[in-house]
């Protein structure tokens, strides 16, 4: 792994990149009306029309505006996000959650797409370092002055160094 | 009529086993060269033309079908529970496709005229064309053998026939629903060709890459009904459904989605073995992949495995389908382990900073996203199984793991066509990165600046931040693309003499597979951005009496009626409002709901009006029961529409890419040049 990050701009840019990430999963909500809209889209609506909370439509939905008079009370009462997700779950189901919880099994769901991603990024890199290192064992052939002069006149023509 | 469509379906299902199995028997034949009491060829002609009277024998079924439907031959149980006598004609027509056993005879049918034109075309070349002929009729017999006992389109209900049908759900009950499905079963079915292609050449190992580029046109086409299919249903649940957006991750949309994208992976990596020999294995199961996930995205959504508001059509076929998923992949299995030595590919790369790798890292993100989706539409399946309880994986688990995955995508849209093949100097890359970051830092200073967030919030929530990124990469993106038609153009004109619109369009002609794909990505960048402007939607709710106001972003909306109306098919309440922004009446929307009196299901018909900052999309939510009035919905969609210009725009990119490109003599014909070239520019080939 080491070689990998010998060069240390590389190292920088990928702490960068894992900084973006982090920010991209920690920021969130912070006024009450834009916590509002973010919890109601945390909830599916329980009458089984298979829509999130906020934004099930349906004529005379029985359940829709009650969950959201519950969520509001909730919020008024000064419950944390925590404690709403709980007493929802603990009421109507684990499937009121649009989205899997951070324990137990359900942790799962979200760590597999991460490794997934970071496994395959890693074995890519690998791979094509694996590849790029082979071609070096193989002798170059000689450069001819014929074939410079076309480098030349390909880099004339396409105002680019030999791209494509 | 219900007699003749079965008997159809019938000697249909006859003809393609007779394909399937002369077919696999000629070919032994060829392969081995034993000899028979008919020459293999022969033998295998005779297949072909057996699969080309499937086509005939399934065109008649259908026809029999849509007859029976026009017709109101209630007798059939389909057409009882999936028409009335009220229903339009062009809905009677997609009553086809509605439920179950007629969608699956429309597949049938696809596949049927898919095998018709290969085996029409087969003089390309023989062998192949034969190998990917039985293949196809392999899969044939299978869809042929559901609609014939498993989901018959034609049986007859039993006891007295109703004078009327149930009529067609309220929800296909919309023009878009008239195209959507077929296109959309367009591109699935037509991965089966790609498939039996691949197959058919892996299992006669086919010499070179040829057989790539036999393909490539189908693939390309498939692939553009795919994306077509799936932005008609994006548009049809927005307009439809009511909700204001127009991709929910619902288990339907994630099934049609992942053959896009594997589909979406093996065109571009198909690239690196034209032209470098790499890759064989990987191709060969990318399009393995794409396949096997049309046959699992039908068998998530209509076996009733997953729920899902788009599932018209649920039964118990899911037997069917996992056996010949199981199949299908033993073959592939098979085959891959018995011909492997054949796939053995010449991997090299010159340097990680190369057109290679950016493929490479291109595939490795879509079939990362890929995997995300199959993993949050199994997961609730797999969570039953584990713990006892089944939890819903809903739009925030894909919008918090797929978008950064999607943003990624992005970026390497762009940075894929500033790097060359093979490698190139820290010097090239700065100079051709410079342009695209100047746009991305401009485009986050002025979305800082000038945008319609203080600056503190835009990085106070996920949706703001993640649009930020998206308009600054888009930028990038386009930049990057656009420069590259500018230097492209730009030598042309100098050696031309052309204006640099004329040299833009001759250096599309001259390579219309690279530029087309880069308006492709344009067209993606573009949809991208429209994506992004759902960070910002807003939505208000009142309910209006007469001349009672209600605003949302600009507009202000005046309730100045309420009306009821009917006819034959459904009754409906509609609200009229006038449409005000800066004080002046600038147009009048009409929000309606329905209750179509066959199945006396309620449905929302959306009014939206237009432009290209935003849509203002208005909902008829229903009425009070206390007041008798009114309650409408109101929403503002930034951006909307630039979701629908940059489909039109993939289309037309991939049209592009799908005509062949002049070659140096044609183009100099096209564009005689003002002044002596000395030499030909080298402008042509590459991807």
């Amino acid at each position: 792994m080491k070689a990998m990050f010998r060069n240390r701009k590389s190292l920088k840019a990928l702490q960068a990149a894992l900084l973006a990430v982090g920010v991209c999963f920690s920021i969130g909500a912070t006024d009450a009306t834009a916590r509002y809209e973010k919890l109601n889209h945390q909830f599916m609506c329980s009458c089984g029309c298979g829509q999130v909370l906020g934004e099930c439509n349906h004529v005379g939905c029985p359940s829709s505006p009650v969950q959201l008079a519950e969520l509001k009370t909730d919020m008024a009462n000064g419950m944390t996000d925590q404690q709403i997700f709980d007493g929802f779950a603990a009421k109507y189901g684990a499937t009121v959650l649009a989205a899997p919880t951070t324990k137990g099994f359900d942790l799962v769901a979200w760590i597999a797409p991460f490794a997934v991603f970071l496994a395959a990024l890693l074995g890519t890199i690998l791979l094509v370092r694996h590849w790029s290192l082979g071609k070096k064992q193989v002798a170059e052939p000689a450069s001819t002055p014929e074939m410079t002069a076309i480098r030349e006149r390909i880099r004339r023509e396409t105002g680019s160094e030999g791209s494509y | 009529m219900a007699t003749f469509g079965s008997l159809a379906l019938l000697i249909g299902l006859a003809l393609a086993a007779y394909n399937l199995f002369a077919g696999g028997v000629a070919l032994r034949l060829i392969a081995t060269g034993q000899q028979a009491a008919i020459s293999p060829e022969r033998l295998a002609d005779t297949a072909r033309r057996a699969g080309i009277a499937v086509f005939v024998a399934v065109t008649a079924a259908a026809f029999a079908l849509v007859f029976s439907v026009f017709n109101n031959d209630f007798s059939i149980t389909y057409i009882m529970e999936h028409s009335n006598r009220a229903l339009p004609g062009p809905y009677k027509f997609a009553a086809l496709w509605s439920g179950q056993e007629g969608s699956l005879l429309l597949w049938c049918w696809l596949l049927a005229t898919y095998g018709f034109v290969l085996r029409l075309r087969h003089k390309t070349d023989v062998k192949l064309y034969a190998y990917a002929g039985t293949i196809l009729a392999g899969i044939q017999v299978f869809f042929l053998a559901v609609v014939n006992f498993a989901a018959p389109p034609f049986a007859l209900l039993r006891g007295v026939m109703p004078a009327d049908g149930n009529g067609l759900n309220p929800l296909l009950q919309y023009p878009e629903m008239v195209i959507h499905p077929p296109m959309l079963y367009l591109g699935y079915v037509g991965f089966s060709v790609p498939f039996a292609f691949g197959l058919g050449a892996l299992m006669m190992r086919y010499p070179g890459e040829k057989w790539i580029k036999i393909t490539r046109v189908w693939t390309l086409v498939t692939w553009l009904f795919l994306t077509c299919g799936v932005f008609l249903g994006m548009h049809w649940a927005y307009a439809v459904l009511g909700w204001g957006g127009y991709w929910g991750w619902d288990p339907v949309e994630n099934a049609s989605f992942m053959p896009w994208l594997t589909g979406t992976a093996f065109l571009h990596s198909v690239m690196m073995q034209e032209k470098k020999g790499m890759m064989k294995s990987w191709n060969v199961w990318l399009i393995f992949s794409t396949f096997l996930l049309t046959l699992l995205g039908t068998l998530l959504t209509r076996a009733g495995l997953v729920s899902s508001v788009h599932a018209f059509a649920q039964s118990s076929i899911g037997t069917w389908f996992t056996v010949f998923m199981g199949i299908v992949l033993a073959v592939c299995i098979f085959t891959y382990v018995l011909q492997r030595d054949h796939l053995r590919s010449d991997h090299q790369l010159e340097s990680l900073v190369s057109r290679e790798s950016s493929f490479l890292f291109n595939n490795l993100v879509l079939l990362t996203a890929c995997f995300v989706i199959l993993w949050g539409t199994l997961f609730p399946i797999l969570s039953e199984y584990v713990q006892g309880n089944k939890v819903t994986v809903g739009a925030p688990f894909y919008n918090r793991v797929a978008i950064p995955i999607g943003l990624f995508l992005l970026f390497l849209t762009g940075v894929g066509p500033l790097l060359p093949w093979r490698a190139t100097s820290l010097k090239a890359v700065k100079r051709n990165f410079i342009v695209p970051s100047i746009a991305l830092w401009v485009t986050v200073a002025v979305c800082l600046l000038f945008g319609p967030r203080p600056v503190s919030t835009w990085f106070s929530e996920a949706g703001y931040f993640y649009a930020l990124v998206a308009f600054a990469l888009s930028a990038s993106v386009f930049s990057a693309i656009a420069s590259e038609f500018l230097r492209g153009g730009a030598v042309i004109a100098k050696q031309t003499g052309k204006n640099l619109l004329v040299s833009i369009y001759l250096l599309t002609r001259r390579n219309t597979r690279r530029y087309g794909g880069y308006l492709i990505h344009i067209g993606v960048v573009i949809i991208v951005i429209g994506l992004a402007g759902a960070a910002f939607n807003k939505n208000t709710e009142k309910e209006l009496a007469l001349h009672d106001k209600m605003s949302v972003g600009p507009y202000t909306l005046e309730c100045v009626g309420f009306n009821q109306d009917s006819n034959a098919n459904f009754n409906s309440d509609y609200a009229m409002l006038d449409v005000y922004q800066n004080g002046k009446k600038q147009f009048q929307m009409a929000p309606e709901k329905r209750v179509y009196l066959a199945s006396q299901q309620p449905q929302t018909m959306v009014a939206v009006h237009s432009v290209l900052s935003w849509d203002l999309y208005v909902v008829f939510e229903g009425i009070n029961p206390d007041t008798g009035q009114p309650i409408i919905k109101a929403f503002l969609n930034p951006l909307v529409s630039w979701i629908w210009a940059g489909v039109v725009l993939i289309v037309f990119g991939t049209f592009i890419a799908l005509v062949p490109s002049l070659t140096p003599a044609g183009a100099a014909v096209k564009a005689p040049v003002t002044r002596a070239i000395q030499a030909e520019p080298v402008l042509k080939g590459g991807d």
